[in-house]
């Protein structure tokens, strides 16, 4: 019905653009798109498996390549649930309370959006390398952080942590507090008004922040190649990995792990667009409900 | 209105996250500030003014702009196109915007290389023609374009879907045709945004490193950016050298970011 409405309204027709605008902006929007995003995309799996199956299957299952998938999921595994606590932490006293220096405290927390991720991996190379201020020390109690594990965890922390945050502030920001002060004005605790009042409202924001923070976890390259120390086998995550195989010219390997990392890429994508699909509908539904009201 | 917020939990997530930060971010930055002035003023001098590496800010700041730029244009016809019409894959196409912010930058230089490099698809039907794309500063403007396409873009739908159809039927109604009411009214309304998305896109096209470095190929005084150099310094264990080199990209950043915090704000006051 909307449809046959907006064709035939005049009022509408005042805001369309003649048919040939129309279609040659959709065409340049169409080729654009094509050419920048979807053949990179394209090639990605065309070059994996231009030699079969079997190729792939035995470029993944190499053991520096699996050593290398390893890594990324263990890194993934520390980095996901400490910027998880974070993003919760953050949107909570954020979205729910006003105080002096929020907008320093946003501004902040987008900071690693601006710093280079190479120069993300020198500050850390200065705190914690051998020439910088804990060096010494850290040496002399036999702890390694640059090249080594402990320096990748952070680095990736670093440049992933606004993430979930980044989510879930302006969608807690929209449910505003009310009925937050409902449950507590009722008796419940802090944590029942949480568990039951404020996470059915952010439970997809929550879903789409963990898979992008994995994404971008997964991938960061710049930040974690200036703190690798590129250690075959040892400290290779999969996007470094994928430098090794390509200045080797062994393509199809360097493609079959670069096409898992564009998976967990389209992943991500389609289930931000279900997300938004019911945050959407959410907010229809609340805003229906309010002018029931009036 | 001041009220008081009964809500509990502000003292341990507040404290949670201003640790987190300190730990993260504001520790391991001061300490690399003060760091930074212990350099001598003649190294630090005679590191960022080198002929390499001013031609390696020209390079960066001169492609991350035009790359900006370029998003810039079909970004505002694509915000346009996703919000006003309707047409086959347009949810495929709305969903495939994001895709520069999460595949990995690796992943797209191996990609956009293959792609232009002189035996690749594109690069196959360049070649007869005398354009070289890989190994060149145009392969380092394709990477900065797919690497900013998002920005301007998701800047934009927002402002537009929220766009009220009075206005624009108001100024018809007045008389204007279609180009008048775009131009004065649609155009100004959406300067913040696109400045917003703008200026990101160049933070982001500034610092960039894993897709640029294998189209770039890396050519001293040709295709070598700033953050590129920051690393190559690092391979030769002069770290003093790279950190005179991220400080004036700290510097940039800094800039940037307050510029775009001040667009934001200007946006909202639109609204």
């Amino acid at each position: 019905m909307a449809d046959w409405f907006k064709g035939s309204s005049a009022e509408s027709k005042i805001r369309q653009e003649p048919p040939a605008v129309r279609v040659g902006l959709i065409l340049i929007a169409l080729i654009y798109t094509g050419l920048f995003l979807v053949i990179p995309l394209v090639i990605v799996f065309s070059e994996a498996l231009a030699k079969g199956i079997g190729n792939y299957m035995a470029a993944i299952t190499n053991p520096e390549t699996l050593a290398a998938i390893r890594l990324t999921i263990l890194t993934v595994a520390i980095v996901l649930p400490l910027n998880l606590a974070f993003g919760l932490a953050a949107a909570w006293a954020i979205a729910k309370f006003n105080f002096p220096g929020k907008n320093l405290l946003v501004t902040l927390i987008d900071l690693p959006f601006t710093i280079s991720p190479v120069v993300v991996g020198l500050i850390y190379v200065t705190v914690f390398g051998l020439q910088g201020l804990l060096g010494p020390w850290l040496a002399a109690h036999n702890l390694k952080i640059i090249f080594a594990v402990p320096g990748i965890v952070l680095v990736t922390i670093f440049v992933t942590f606004p993430l979930v945050a980044r989510e879930l502030i302006p969608l807690m920001q929209v449910t505003g507090v009310e009925e937050e002060e409902a449950a507590i004005v009722l008796g419940a605790s802090g944590w029942q008004t949480f568990r039951m009042v404020t996470l059915p409202n952010i439970k997809w924001g929550i879903l789409y922040g963990i898979i992008l923070c994995c994404t971008r976890a997964m991938g960061e390259f710049g930040a974690v190649s200036v703190v690798s120390g590129h250690i075959r086998g040892l400290t290779d995550t999969m996007p470094l990995q994928i430098e090794i195989l390509y200045n080797e010219y062994n393509f199809t390997a360097a493609f079959a792990v670069a096409s898992l990392l564009a998976l967990t890429a389209l992943i991500t994508l389609a289930v931000k667009t279900f997300m938004e699909r019911k945050i959407r509908r959410k907010l229809e539904l609340a805003v229906g409900v309010e002018s029931e009201r009036k | 209105m001041i009220k008081r917020n009964i809500l509990p939990g502000f003292g341990l997530t507040m404290g949670f996250v201003i640790f987190y930060i300190s730990i993260i971010v504001m520790i391991p930055l001061i300490i690399f500030i003060i760091k930074a002035f212990n350099i001598s003023w003649l190294k630090f001098f005679t590191t960022v003014t080198s002929p390499r590496l001013i031609a390696s800010y020209k390079l960066s700041f001169g492609i991350s702009l035009l790359a900006a730029l370029n998003n810039g244009i079909f970004g505002m016809v694509l915000a346009w196109v996703l919000t006003r019409y309707r047409f086959p894959g347009k949810k495929i196409i709305d969903a495939l915007v994001d895709l520069p912010f999460a595949m990995p930058t690796a992943v797209a230089g191996i990609a956009l290389t293959t792609l232009y490099a002189p035996n690749g698809w594109f690069g196959r039907l360049l070649e007869p023609l005398g354009i070289k794309v890989a190994f060149t500063p145009f392969g380092i403007w394709v990477a900065l374009s797919f690497i900013g396409l998002p920005f301007v873009v998701r800047t934009l739908q927002p402002i537009l879907q929220e766009f009220d159809p009075e206005v624009e039927e108001a100024a018809a109604s007045l008389g204007a045709n279609r180009r008048q009411t775009f131009q004065r009214v649609i155009l100004p309304m959406l300067r913040s945004g696109w400045l917003t998305g703008f200026a990101l896109a160049l933070a982001r096209g500034l610092g960039e490193y894993g897709s640029v470095v294998f189209i770039s190929g890396n050519l001293p005084f040709r295709t070598e950016i700033t953050s590129f150099l920051i690393v190559s310094k690092l391979e030769q264990y002069d770290y003093d050298g790279a950190t005179a080199i991220a400080v004036v990209m700290l510097t940039v950043s800094f800039i940037l970011l307050l510029g775009i915090n001040y667009l934001q704000w200007r946006c909202r006051k639109y609204q």
